[in-house]
């Protein structure tokens, strides 16, 4: 059970401060990343009823600028980013021509002739390399500016005051899913985006990734939230947040073998924009009856925690399916899972169970988002 | 973390505490800090019959879980029942938050245990510290 680290992994700006203030690392898609400070619980609660603050450096981010920009980005993204306005961003996906993930992204318009696209850490080299191919016909670059941010996510309902303690800004300008420049942490024209990985409120601000800056930044976000209890958060939080949120997570609920209409997120496929890649199987699976198989949330009714790879299986005994993502769920205190059922099974609902460790434990579907949270009533 | 002397301790991170043939099985404390917060402890039922070296139960953290195995073989006369409700007393005291008791079946398996000191330098080699 013990964790190494090597010298070929990779760190963010921030590794010294996350071993000095006893992070636990791990290697995570080829970076030595914190999984953990304090403990997971801790640190997931207190996004849920404070805030906590994540070191998502490892993202990586391409930008696709030039008079086509607009164009290339809706041959490469499923989701119809014509509906952008400046200033806004949008959760999209790549897809292969066969329809399958090459990545889900997040794309943000700067401008009518510059986007962003952020992307995950473990498919950075390839997400580029596929982005670099595909718009080749286009008028516009792909830059890789991955190594120039240091991200930080500021997550949680007091996201909006440990902020606003630090720029010039007025949050309450920004709304969900839009971003503006500003002063942060006295740093002129950084980007703060209204995004997150957590299900709850929250920002991710975009600042130089120079050792001493991301650490300035990083101190003083700690100490702004320090009234609202403040927690710095590992991966492993950020999983089990992502996780009761119902959010996928590359690898596990999509992948290069999985599609939009199996993953649920059919509502950001957006098949009436026009041409674009991967848009003609999916139109092929449409014209089919739609997929086999379909992603399904479970909660454990019997004792036993469900794990990434877990079989599910039917009222025999027989394999239907398989586990991509079960945790305990920290806030809402049960065992939630993640799993590829048949459609028919997705369909009826009801019971089934996931094979733990040799024994069938019951399960039951449920639907997600399993965690949603609070409307705020001011 | 200091390691109790009166302990023996196996390479798979467990302690156990034998007083007669009577022995207290748990999670070191390395075992709990790597494991992270805990929140299930599996564990056989009383008069079941466990192995030396044989997975007898699993404790399982928020992110993962991890087979305990028995330093000894015996039979259980004993399940911290507590555990079943409090799982993190195994977080903040590993080497006071006893598993089972087992009644040791043959207390010549003890000799192959690690000692404390050893225990450290097995784990110290582990981490690469």
């Amino acid at each position: 059970m013990a964790s190494s680290t090597s010298l070929a992994l990779r760190q963010t700006a921030l590794n010294a401060t996350h071993r000095r203030m006893g992070a636990k690392m791990v290697d995570f898609g080829g970076w030595d990343m914190p999984v953990e400070y304090s403990g997971l619980i801790a640190e997931h609660m207190a996004v849920r009823t404070g805030v906590g603050v994540f070191d998502v450096s490892h993202m990586g981010d391409i930008q696709l600028r030039g008079p086509e920009s607009l164009n290339a980005v809706q041959h490469i993204c499923m989701n119809d980013a014509s509906r952008l306005q400046v200033g806004q961003a949008q959760y999209s996906a790549m897809l292969y021509p066969q329809g399958t993930f090459v990545d889900d992204v997040i794309v943000h318009k700067f401008s009518d002739n510059d986007y962003l696209i952020v992307i995950n850490a473990g498919t950075r080299e390839k997400d580029f390399q596929w982005v670099r191919q595909n718009v080749q016909q286009f008028h516009c670059h792909a830059n890789d500016f991955s190594d120039y941010y240091t991200q930080l996510a500021i997550q949680g309902p007091k996201a909006v005051e440990t902020l606003a303690k630090l720029t010039n800004l007025d949050l309450s300008t920004i709304k969900g899913y839009h971003f503006k420049w500003g002063t942060v942490c006295g740093l002129p024209n950084t980007l703060v985006a209204r995004t997150g990985y957590t299900g709850e409120d929250g920002f991710e601000i975009y600042v130089p990734s120079d050792t001493a800056t991301s650490e300035r930044v990083w101190n003083e976000v700690l100490e702004a939230g320090k009234e609202f209890g403040i927690l710095p958060c590992g991966l492993g939080a950020r999983n089990t947040l992502r996780l009761e949120s119902a959010m996928a997570l590359y690898g596990h609920e999509i992948s290069e073998t999985i599609n939009p209409f199996e993953a649920n997120l059919e509502r950001f496929l957006k098949l009436d924009k026009g041409d674009f890649v991967g848009a003609e199987a999916m139109r092929a699976v449409q014209s089919e009856g739609g997929p086999k198989r379909k992603l399904v949330g479970l909660e454990m009714i019997e004792r036993g925690i469900a794990r990434d790879g877990y079989a599910v299986l039917n009222a025999t005994g027989k394999k239907i399916g398989e586990v991509t993502s079960g945790s305990p769920a920290p806030f809402l205190k049960k065992n939630i899972a993640l799993a590829y059922v048949p459609v028919e099974v997705a369909a009826a609902g009801g019971e089934i169970a996931v094979e733990v460790r040799g024994n069938p434990v019951k399960a039951k579907m449920i639907p997600t988002p399993f965690y949603r949270r609070p409307k705020k009533v001011a | 973390m200091a390691y109790p002397e009166k302990y023996k301790y196996t390479r798979e991170h467990e302690w156990i505490e034998v007083a007669g043939n009577q022995g207290k099985i748990g999670i070191t404390d390395y075992a709990q800090n790597s494991l992270g917060d805990i929140v299930f402890v599996d564990v056989p039922k009383v008069s079941d019959k466990v192995t030396k070296d044989a997975v007898f139960g699993s404790v399982e953290s928020v992110k993962a879980v991890s087979d305990l195995y028995s330093p000894v073989g015996g039979t259980v006369t004993e399940v911290n029942e507590t555990l079943k409700d409090s799982p993190e007393k195994i977080n903040s005291d590993a080497h006071g938050a006893w598993i089972i008791k087992v009644e040791l079946s043959d207390p010549s398996e003890l000799s192959s245990l690690l000692s404390a000191a050893d225990y450290e330098k097995f784990i110290a080699e582990e981490t690469g510290n």
